[in-house]
């Protein structure tokens, strides 16, 4: 089995790390991973986004032009890979900056207000932990104890921002289970 | 160790320490920059040396110099950056001094884009330097293969005193995946004597060691030139290395691949087999010395109606495979060059219309 998600949003919005969170705890899992960045010459405000394949045996392409989920951090990346998304897949979108709907019947789509609930747990800027998390309970890629774990860790060496992205997971996963 | 996820050209860094290598030189270029961002802290950790240098000619002579003192040293750069350093290389090449070239290859020609491309495959086979001049050159195909490979580049590179370079494509460098570090490795060069130019109270016997690629006497400059031909000679023997996928039972297609571009082909592979339609694959690891043989008698197989060759350029190891097959099947080359790497679907379609009747 093989899954690949794609993360996408504005540059600033933290949309490689939430993909590197997701593989970390995949590896971790057990499973196969690998991380794609876009680079090239990008800026804050550009775009950014990242593919995260996961797969129980070694992965062969990394280019992947229908990825199986999306968590979509702004409506350009909703409307540029919302068609690419396998049918039956998950399809997060940010509904705080993203007014409207995927325009797919055939995923599970999931509108979270990111912004505004990382704001309730201390900060707007967690939105992308709270949309991270959201997708995770909602698609079931890897446990929430090992995406637990995997936050913290990438936390380690700014020890003071792990209560508040902790906050901000446990805010995500209510919100996917709300909806 | 246990597994961690790193970015490519982060492991690349980290393999050169743990391969014992404490000097970098070099000057940043995308897509491989993160190596110089990593060794700027993670060098003096180790008490090792990093040196930024004012352009990437200068950086070739910093390894000429540190090579010639009898360290261990390595630079990556990609590929505007590695014409800039050509000249030295010719200069290790002649001199007869050990050095670890990685190159992460972008778009080109001129400067051409910074997203993955393999157009460097002439320039780092074939065409590497001015005079009879060559590298023993690997692919990689994932970040732990190129670990491997560059922990295994410095012993080879004083095996033959002679450099070696790493090729890979932007995507090696950028994407992130699990990694175990061998052991650590840190050794000195275990034959440096021969060659070092410094330290000769502390050497067996005491011949000193000339740092030269100037032969003015015609007989000189041809024996020395012998005697790189006899390495290379050698290398063909001894250091050749290649996977063989699906290549067991029969197939109809032979595709010739390698780094990234040969993990598409292996998606591809997998789904063709789902319907039916066997391909089998060569993965040179080693681009110099060439799996000659490998490719020769894989494309002679008696189920082998073609051969392809898929590369992210716009057609250079094809003239290695043909040189290899010699005609004995059609080979066809097909490839992108400036970012966008082919994908599986477009490889699908490409050996169904080769095997689809005229």
């Amino acid at each position: 089995m093989q899954s690949e998600v794609m993360f996408a949003g504005f540059g600033g919005q933290g949309i490689l790390l939430s993909g590197k969170i997701l593989a970390h705890a995949a590896m971790e899992e057990g499973y196969e991973v690998a991380w794609i960045p876009s680079y090239g010459p990008e800026m804050r405000g550009g775009t950014a986004y990242c593919l995260v394949v996961i797969s129980d045996k070694p992965i062969g392409s990394p280019i992947i032009k229908n990825p199986k989920h999306l968590v979509a951090m702004n409506r350009p990346s909703l409307d540029k890979f919302a068609y690419a998304i396998k049918p039956g897949g998950v399809i997060l979108s940010n509904a705080s900056l993203i007014p409207n709907p995927a325009g797919r019947s055939d995923v599970d789509e999931l509108r979270v207000q990111t912004g505004e609930i990382a704001a309730q747990a201390g900060s707007a800027k967690a939105a992308n932990i709270v949309a991270l998390s959201a997708f995770v309970a909602r698609s079931g890629l890897v446990q929430l104890k090992t995406l637990k774990h995997c936050i913290e860790e990438e936390f380690s060496k700014r020890p003071q921002l792990i209560p508040l992205n902790l906050k901000a997971m446990e805010a995500g996963i209510a919100a996917a289970q709300k909806e | 160790m246990s597994k961690v996820l790193m970015k490519g050209n982060e492991a690349i860094a980290e393999a050169a320490i743990r391969a014992g290598c404490l000097n970098y030189f070099a000057y940043p270029i995308t897509p491989q920059s993160e190596v110089a961002e990593y060794l700027s802290w993670r060098m003096s950790e180790v008490d090792g040396v990093f040196l930024q240098g004012e352009s990437e000619v200068a950086v070739g002579y910093m390894i000429f110099g540190a090579a010639g003192a009898g360290v261990r040293v390595f630079t990556t750069s990609s590929s505007p950056g590695i014409s800039l350093m050509s000249e030295a290389i010719s200069y290790l090449c002649g001199a007869q001094l050990p050095a670890v070239f990685v190159n992460i290859m972008r778009g080109g020609p001129g400067l051409g884009g910074i997203l993955p491309s393999q157009a460097d495959y002439f320039q780092a086979t074939k065409g590497i330097g001015h005079g009879d001049c060559r590298l023993l050159v690997m692919a990689p195909a994932s970040v732990q293969e190129v670990v491997e490979m560059v922990m295994t580049a410095f012993p080879l590179a004083e095996k033959y005193r002679n450099p070696v370079m790493i090729l890979g494509d932007g995507l090696i460098g950028q994407m992130m995946e699990p990694v175990e570090f061998p052991d650590h490795l840190k050794s000195e060069p275990t034959n440096k004597d021969a060659w070092a130019s410094n330290g000769i109270d502390f050497r067996k016997g005491s011949k000193r060691n000339l740092v030269r690629s100037l032969f003015l006497d015609p007989e000189k400059l041809n024996d020395n030139n012998l005697e790189l031909r006899a390495k290379y000679e050698r290398m063909k023997r001894e250091e050749v290395r290649f996977e063989a996928y699906n290549t067991q039972g029969e197939y109809s297609v032979l595709i010739v691949s390698y780094g990234t571009m040969s993990r598409v082909c292996k998606t591809a592979i997998e789904t063709l087999k789902a319907e039916g339609i066997e391909v089998g694959l060569i993965r040179p690891q080693t681009l110099f010395p060439y799996p000659e043989i490998a490719v020769r008698e894989a494309a002679r197989k008696s189920s082998c109606r073609a051969v392809l060759c898929i590369e992210m350029s716009m057609g250079q190891m094809v003239e290695d495979v043909e040189r290899c097959v010699q005609g004995a099947r059609p080979v066809q080359w097909y490839g992108k060059c400036g970012g966008d790497v082919p994908t599986p679907e477009e490889i699908i379609d490409l050996v169904k219309r080769t095997l689809s009747p005229m």
